[in-house]
């Protein structure tokens, strides 16, 4: 039987809050980083691509599929 | 390398985390009092699980050559039962005396009502009177902010020297104002719920190393000891030196602790040995 949503936020809201707590952290990490270099401000292409899947984190999806999107995101498709 | 590993709950552990622990250089363990996952019921209950941790977990300890103290506290979940607490508190001066009770921990709050201030604030009078080192818990997740908050409005109002209070389980949103106002601080490294390894490095990297221990509070709960041996792993993979990680992860907790005269282990630094040959000579 599926789940519902309550149960699911229930059982997956901690786990779901340490991963954003993580990722922010992880992106403080490398500004801190970024900051003591004193050079240009720092550009890679896979931080944009961070920020972008960050962003599609929060739109609001008609399907669920929010985690396929994202590994699309990461893939090259040409 | 020789770690401390200064909040441990050993009674929720079995024998194969003092092995392990033991392999992997953990030379004493400090064992505050604290919630068993129900409501006791009896003062009485306290006083055996006392028992417990000052005579019988050095024993089981020592078996692996690590050596075992611990604190003495009604914790702040069931300092919720004032009654039962005031019933504990007039024992526990009798614990002060066992060679491993190094004070009084872990105090504070929970859900930071007025019954456990209540308690929080006559344990540490009774700190301050009997001259024990305060160990101080804060509370969980969304809890953590106000009752970290009044822990130091409390104490700012006893006459308690910082130097001797350490405060734990502090994070990003909550390390500022104990560290300003003189205390010492914990990072807790707990699956999911409180610090992870990599958080603890950050924040070692941006206050410093003064006054900070870090500890992982290991318990009946999905938790492990060994995140402590993660988190010298990751300080170790930033480029810090073996003595930088001793500093942290044995010789800031030999400095605390050891300010009660019966946590005898002292700070250490790392010698190169120069050898002459003797074809040599």
């Amino acid at each position: 039987m599926m789940q519902t949503a309550l149960q699911v936020l229930d059982r997956e809201y901690l786990e779901a809050r340490c991963s954003l707590v993580e990722l922010a952290a992880t992106f403080d990490r490398i500004d801190r980083a970024s900051d003591e270099e004193e050079s240009s401000e720092f550009n890679d292409s896979r931080l944009d691509l961070l920020k972008q899947a960050l962003a599609l984190l929060g739109e609001k999806s008609h399907l669920p599929n929010r985690s396929e999107q994202m590994l699309l995101l990461f893939s090259d498709l040409d | 390398m020789q770690i401390i590993q200064p909040h441990y709950h050993a009674i929720a552990r079995t024998a194969q985390d003092y092995e392990r622990m033991a392999m992997s250089g953990v030379v004493a363990v400090a064992e505050p009092a604290f919630w068993a996952g129900f409501d006791r019921l009896y003062p009485e209950t306290f006083l055996d699980y006392f028992r417990q941790i000052s005579e019988f977990e050095p024993t089981r300890a020592a078996e692996y050559g690590i050596k075992h103290y611990c604190w003495v506290a009604v914790n702040p979940k069931e300092a919720e039962n004032p009654e039962l607490s005031h019933e504990v508190l007039k024992h526990m001066p009798e614990f002060f005396d066992k060679p491993t009770v190094l004070g009084v921990g872990e105090i504070g709050f929970h859900k930071t009502t007025k019954n456990e201030e209540e308690i929080f604030e006559a344990q540490v009078e009774q700190a301050i009177k009997y001259d024990q080192l305060i160990l101080i818990h804060t509370p969980h997740l969304q809890d953590k902010v106000r009752g970290t908050k009044r822990t130091l409005e409390v104490l700012s109002h006893m006459n308690v020297n910082p130097e001797r209070v350490w405060i734990d389980h502090v994070e990003e949103h909550t390390i500022r104002g104990p560290l300003e106002a003189g205390y010492w601080v914990g990072f807790t490294l707990y699956p999911i719920t409180k610090c992870t390894p990599k958080r603890a490095v950050d924040m070692l990297e941006m206050y410093g190393h003064e006054r900070i221990l870090v500890n992982s509070s290991a318990d009946w709960g999905p938790s492990d000891p060994f995140t402590l041996q993660q988190c010298v792993v990751q300080f170790r993979a930033r480029g810090y030196s073996v003595q930088d990680a001793i500093e942290i992860f044995h010789n800031n907790p030999a400095r605390f602790l050891g300010q009660n005269p019966k946590f005898d282990i002292k700070p250490i630094r790392l010698e190169t040995i120069e050898e002459v040959s003797s074809n040599l000579l």
